[in-house]
């Protein structure tokens, strides 16, 4: 079983999602009205033009022989004649100037109003997803979230830019042109009508095939696509086992499915418009034989009125009349699928954004003469600030009576924490644990023990159950979160580094810092120098994910990210598994430097980082099975110890 | 290229030949439906003016000439949905026979090549790409001989109904196709850096998706989104520029087309004009000229023949854009594997012996330094042999050149006495079995998976495997067993037992030569020491080549060797190796103090 990928295309709630579209366009409502009014306008100059050759060929066809025989010598009855000609020509070069003008202007009205509105929806989506809380995005895979962004957006764009243009043209057309067709001849109308349901039963056929083939050919696509992209990550393990010809026997079997189904996908893709092209041929030949023959055989009623220049109009309209019908069937897909790409768009905007109730806040102050803290008159900006200035990092609290500062100092307690990602699934059980200031307190325990998941309460990725945690006394819930975070420094196994020089990463961090501040921390992170052996030094481009440095190194440039920002609480969650133990043993002294004089949370599996901990917890299941330094633990002859001696297993 | 291109639709050759043939029957009917018509509109048209009064011939005329139309219209219906038909077959069909060569050359590749290209583009090369050539194949094969043929056509029958009036033409084709030649030249280039924004916008998003914990850590929201607002208006803005010059295309074609409806009305209301003065005049009703059925056949023939011309630039267009596919996936067809077998391969590899004579390797040929160098190294069949070192110290360059990965850049590397370049791959590898450092498993039971490894393996040989691997007792617990499933990757299984089920894989191939690159590093102590105690025990008179990060992992080894920046700094046992080896005895005191378990 093969991933497979399934796209609805069909909006649940056109009405809905079409008026929380055009709150998009809001601003553009005179815009589109007046864009909409020119490709009106621009479709009915086409239906003008059209109409006009009827005047025309009439007056050629009956005049001259009136105008001659009412005795104009044949120069003057041309001159007569060819200046009526001159006065519908030149009718019909306003209209149709006219006409060309306001397509252009139509559609380039549209094409701003289009791309503004995508701008729009865009950015809103991204400031949107900043303001979601973590656990969004473990339950969204980044290639779904994309996907907003690429597909559902390309459809909404087309949707604006054309296919509001091409349906409005189509209806106009159609309409326009079957009301010109009733008011030139109501008998040829009937013939049109009968063979529009012809068409129209084509359209629905070929229509609902046509999906149905499409739906097929998606998912052997996917599946193809699944395999192809499997294969290729695994291709070097396919060559160590010699495994190429199964492997493509594999590959030619799926090839060969996709074959099938797009054969007699892009068959009913293509089928619609030779086929309904050739059907309005066939009624233009009805309208001239059963036309010409009613011109030849008048009878004397309004209904089957007839004359050649009508023939000739009524003609054109036949030709005109298809085009439109095919167009329509197509672009209502394209609609469609924009209105379906805009709910799943509205969808992730519907979704709640993180918890974010808290008013204490980050403050400066100093303190007085009787050694109470005094708030300063200063917007906090971060931990460096406050150093240059000798001022006091403080938790400002409103109270009824005004404020209340606590000083800022990494103070960090967990009571009776209960907690899971979902519901009725829980993770930690009921955990205490403190970290006064400056303490260094290190986990340990299996994969999916729940390690991580403290310190992803700590910053308030999750919200916790039930139970609280403190910082300086303070509940996490009750702080601004993002103060809150600002406080807490996080250097991760799985380092993420953005696109741009090492020194733009590094000042992540710190986006004021100096670039002797950049190289200080660097140095602290003992990652000065392989950086200065680079070629560009701290200017270096790092590409996509970091990916021309290696992990060890990222993990360095990580530390120096953390260190820069300098905060009071850190967390290093298996921040040096990937550097070498030679290398670990090198940049030892500038992690001691970093966690000095900071509350500590470490997650290590390598005993030089963990054992000189004030305090060990061993989380199993969630809950703290054992908990004391190292001497105390081993003398406990518990888990640690048996793990600490390799001879227990973590999964 | 195109000749390259067409060889993959030779099974295809019958439909790709019928339908250009049965466009060409379709567009001949389509052009003649305007010229009966006006022959209908004449007859009728004479009687009108004559006032003659309308004879059964004439009836029978206009009926007959009706009939055929009806007729010629769905003999161009058949032929039109017939050849949408052969032209999706013959497109799908061809795309698919190079999908498959493509695939095909993929798994010639050497490890070399694969890192040459990476896999994104190559999945890209698969799929995309491919799938737009098999676009521009099919419209081709649809509008290639439709559309300059209805042109020709239509202007064909123009001239022949009034050669005069045909020079409108002649002056409203070079002018649309100048326009769009100047529309094209304009909108290629913006569109292409069109296409750069987008990826640029789309990486940044995907940046910021992974990044997000970063992101919030630092508290850093409003700074993204500074960052992406400029990126997104930039992307808009391109867009803007990029559109607003296609969008010309339409009004521009409208005024053409509405020139040339209104000159042909001009002239051609004057050319009748004369007929009818002429015939009135004469009195004579076979005199030859233009007449009003005639003026309607041309209009139509207007939009029929510049239609023709802008689907022609449109297919120039397309040709553009899917060469450089085309390009894409030749570049892959066209690089050759550069480790192939030998002419007359040696197909039995006899023991498990290595010798690395002199050995130097570089990964760019040309480029960089050496990652190994003068590196000389001898290993007895059956010899148990740890290497270790820094990251960085070109551990893994050093095995993967044993069972050919890679070749080496200067000097000889022998497996069984015979330089691994004269054996065929297969049995070279088939000896050499090695387990990456990035493993994979693939989507399927645990089953197909070890299959890999021996694809005649019996379960029972299957299980021997996994619990000389030590993975049977957790496969022992799944409840499906060996029938439990494999995510894509091995995602449902933990880092340690991937690695054991990985090991299982390649024990099934009963090699010579076991290579192990850091393959335990997820595996805690006690069982990566069972693991090396039933290697001891069932892998006798196998070579084994373990790397590994943790002295207690090797220490057990016959002999050690200790990398240093690409070069041998020791070889010798444990006790050896602490008593002159400074970087060895650092390495054992920095993990000294034990290791709780890797993650």
């Amino acid at each position: 079983m093969r991933r497979k990928m399934h796209v609805e295309n069909k909006p649940k709630n056109a009405f809905k999602t079409l008026a929380r579209m055009y709150k998009y366009m809001s601003g553009h409502t005179l815009g589109l009205v007046f864009a909409i009014i020119l490709i009106i306008f621009s479709s009915l100059a086409g239906i003008i033009g059209t109409s006009l050759l009827r005047p025309l060929i009439n007056n050629l066809m009956n005049n001259i022989k009136l105008l001659m025989d009412a005795g104009h010598d044949a120069s003057t009855a041309k001159e007569i004649i060819m200046s009526g000609v001159f006065d519908t020509l030149v009718i019909m070069i306003v209209v149709y100037f006219l006409g060309a003008l306001s397509t252009y202007f139509g559609n380039r009205l549209l094409l701003i109003i289009s791309q503004k509105t995508t701008n729009r929806i865009r950015k809103e989506l991204f400031d949107h997803l900043q303001s979601l809380p973590v656990g969004f995005f473990d339950r969204n895979t980044h290639g779904e979230l994309m996907s907003r962004f690429t597909n559902d957006m390309e459809h909404i764009t087309m949707a604006l830019e054309q296919s509001l243009s091409q349906t409005i043209t189509s209806a106009i057309t159609i309409v326009g042109t079957f009301i010109m067709m009733v008011y030139y001849s109501p008998f040829l109308t009937i013939f049109v009508i009968l063979m529009l349901f012809v068409m129209l039963r084509v359209v629905r056929f070929v229509g609902k095939k046509s999906a149905e083939n499409f739906r097929n050919q998606q998912k052997s696509l996917g599946e193809l696509n699944s395999f192809i992209e499997e294969m290729m990550e695994g291709q070097k393990v396919v060559k160590i086992f010699n495994h190429e010809d199964k492997n493509l026997s594999e590959f030619e079997a799926l090839n060969e499915e996709l074959r099938k189904a797009s054969t007699d996908a892009q068959t009913y893709a293509g089928i619609l418009m030779p086929i309904m092209g050739n059907l309005s041929y066939v009624q233009y030949a009805i309208t001239a034989c059963v036309g010409a023959l009613i011109i030849a055989n008048p009878v004397n009623l309004a209904f089957f009125a007839m004359d050649v220049g009508t023939l000739a109009s009524f003609l054109q309209f036949t030709r005109a009349f298809s085009q439109p019908i095919t167009q329509i069937a197509n672009q209502t897909n394209t609609l469609l699928a924009a209105l379906a790409g805009a709910e799943r768009i509205f969808a992730v905007l519907d979704e709640e954004p993180e918890e974010d109730n808290g008013k204490t806040t980050l403050a400066m102050a100093k303190r007085n003469e009787n050694n109470e803290l005094v708030l300063v008159d200063k917007p906090f900006v971060d931990m460096t600030q406050c150093q240059k200035e000798n001022l006091i990092p403080v938790w400002k609290t409103p109270t009824p009576e005004g404020y209340k500062l606590t000083e800022l100092k990494g103070d960090v307690r967990f009571n009776n924490v209960v907690f899971g990602y979902v519901e009725d699934v829980i993770v930690l059980k009921n955990l205490s644990l403190y970290a006064k200031p400056g303490q260094k307190i290190a986990f340990v325990g299996s994969t999916g023990a729940g390690k991580t998941t403290v310190t992803n309460l700590l910053n308030r990725f999750y919200e916790i159950k039930e139970g609280s945690i403190t910082y300086d006394g303070i509940d996490i819930r009750d702080i601004k979160k993002a103060d809150l975070r600002r406080t807490l420094g996080f250097v991760l196994q799985d380092v993420h580094l953005f696109e741009g020089t090492i020194k733009d990463n590094i000042r992540y961090g710190r986006l004021d810092a100096t670039d002797e501040e950049v190289v200080q921390s660097a140095k602290i992170a003992n990652a000065h120098s392989f950086i200065k052996r680079l070629p560009q030094g701290y200017d270096t481009v790092l590409t996509k994910d970091g990916i021309n440095l290696s992990q060890g190194q990222k993990q360095l440039v990580s530390i120096a990210r953390a260190a820069i920002s300098d905060p009071p609480v850190l967390v290093l969650d298996e921040a040096t598994s990937s550097i070498d133990t030679r290398t670990e043993k090198l940049i030892e002294k500038g992690m001691d430097s970093l966690m000095k004089n900071k509350t500590t949370f470490v997650i290590a599996h390598r005993l030089s980082t963990v054992r000189n901990a004030n305090a060990i917890m061993v989380i199993e299941n969630g809950e703290i099975i054992e908990r004391g330094d190292h001497e105390d633990l081993l003398e406990l002859k518990g888990r640690y110890y048996s793990l600490y001696t390799g001879m227990s297993e973590l999964s | 290229m195109l000749v390259r291109l067409i060889k993959y639709f030779k099974k295809y050759k019958t439909y790709a030949i019928l339908c250009p043939i049965l466009m060409l029957v379709e567009v001949l009917c389509d052009v003649l439906m305007p010229y009966m018509m006006a022959l209908i509109v004449n007859r009728v048209s004479d009687t009108v003016r004559a006032n003659t009064s309308f004879t059964n011939e004439d009836t029978r005329y206009i009926i007959t000439v009706g009939a055929v139309m009806i007729l010629l219209a769905l003999i161009a219906l058949l032929c039109g949905a017939l050849a949408a038909r052969l032209a999706a077959a013959a497109a799908q069909g061809g795309g698919t026979e190079l999908r498959y060569d493509l695939f095909k050359q993929i798994q010639t590749f050497s490890f070399a090549d694969l890192d040459k290209f990476s896999v994104p583009s190559l999945i890209t090369r698969l799929t995309t790409d491919i799938t737009n050539i098999q676009m521009a194949g099919m419209m081709s094969l649809r509008m290639l001989i439709r559309a300059p043929f209805m042109l020709l056509f239509a202007l064909i029958l123009a001239l022949s109904i009034n050669s005069e009036l045909a020079l409108v033409f002649l002056v409203a084709i070079p002018i649309l196709g100048v326009a769009l030649y100047f529309i094209i030249r304009t909108a290629h280039p913006r569109f292409r850096k069109l296409q750069k924004k987008f990826d640029a916008l789309n990486a940044s998003i995907q940046e910021n998706l992974t990044g997000i914990r970063v992101v919030k850590s630092f508290v850093r929201e409003d700074y993204e989104k500074e960052k992406f607002k400029k990126s997104n208006d930039d992307f808009t803005n391109t867009a803007i520029g990029a559109v607003k010059v296609v969008i010309f295309t339409m009004p521009l074609m409208q005024l053409v087309i509405y020139g040339c409806i209104i000159a042909i009305l001009w002239f051609g209301s004057g050319m009748v004009a004369d007929t009818t003065i002429t015939r009135i005049v004469t009195g004579a009703e076979n005199v030859s000229g233009m007449q009003a059925g005639d003026l309607i056949s041309f209009i139509s023939y207007v939009t029929q023949i510049l239609i023709s011309l802008m689907m022609i630039s449109f297919l120039f267009l397309m040709f553009v854009r899917s060469k450089a596919s085309a390009e894409r996936v030749f570049e892959v067809m066209d690089t050759e594997s550069s480790i192939k077998d030998p002419e007359n391969p040696v197909v039995e590899v006899k023991d498990g012996s290595i010798v690395f004579n002199n050995v130097s390797f570089r990964y760019e040929e040309g480029k960089g330094e050496d990652t190994l160098s003068d590196i000389n190294l001898s290993i007895a069949s059956g010899e148990n042999i740890g290497i270790i070192g820094a990251t960085g110290s070109a551990k893994t360059t050093l095995v993967q050149l044993i069972p050919r990965l890679y070749d080496v850049t200067k000097g000889e590397v022998l497996v069984g006495g015979v330089n691994v370049k004269d054996y065929s791959l297969k049995s070279l590898r088939d000896a050499v079995a090695m387990i990456l450092q990035k493993n994979t498993l693939f989507s399927g039971t645990i089953r197909d998976n070890m299959k890999w490894g021996n694809e005649k393996a019996t379960d029972e040989e299957i299980i021997e495997a996994l619990k000389q691997a030590q993975a049977w007792p957790f496969v022992s617990k799944l409840e499906k067993g060996l029938d439990h499933w494999v995510e894509q990757g091995g995602a449902n299984f933990s880092g340690g037992q991937k690695q054991r089920l990985c090991i299982a894989r390649s024990l099934l191939k009963k090699p010579k030569v076991i290579i192990l690159d850091d393959s335990t590093s997820a595996v805690d102590m006690a069982t990566d020491a069972k693991i090396r105690a039933s290697f001891k025990e069932n892998l006798k008179g196998i070579t084994v080549i373990i790397i590994a990060q943790r002295v207690r992992s090797i220490s057990h080894c016959d002999r050690i060797i200790v990398m240093d920046d690409g070069k041998i700094n020791a070889i010798g046992t444990h006790e050896e190796l602490l008593e002159n080896c400074e970087i060895y005895e650092d390495i054992y005191k920095s993990q000294q103090e034990g290791v709780l378990a890797d993650a």
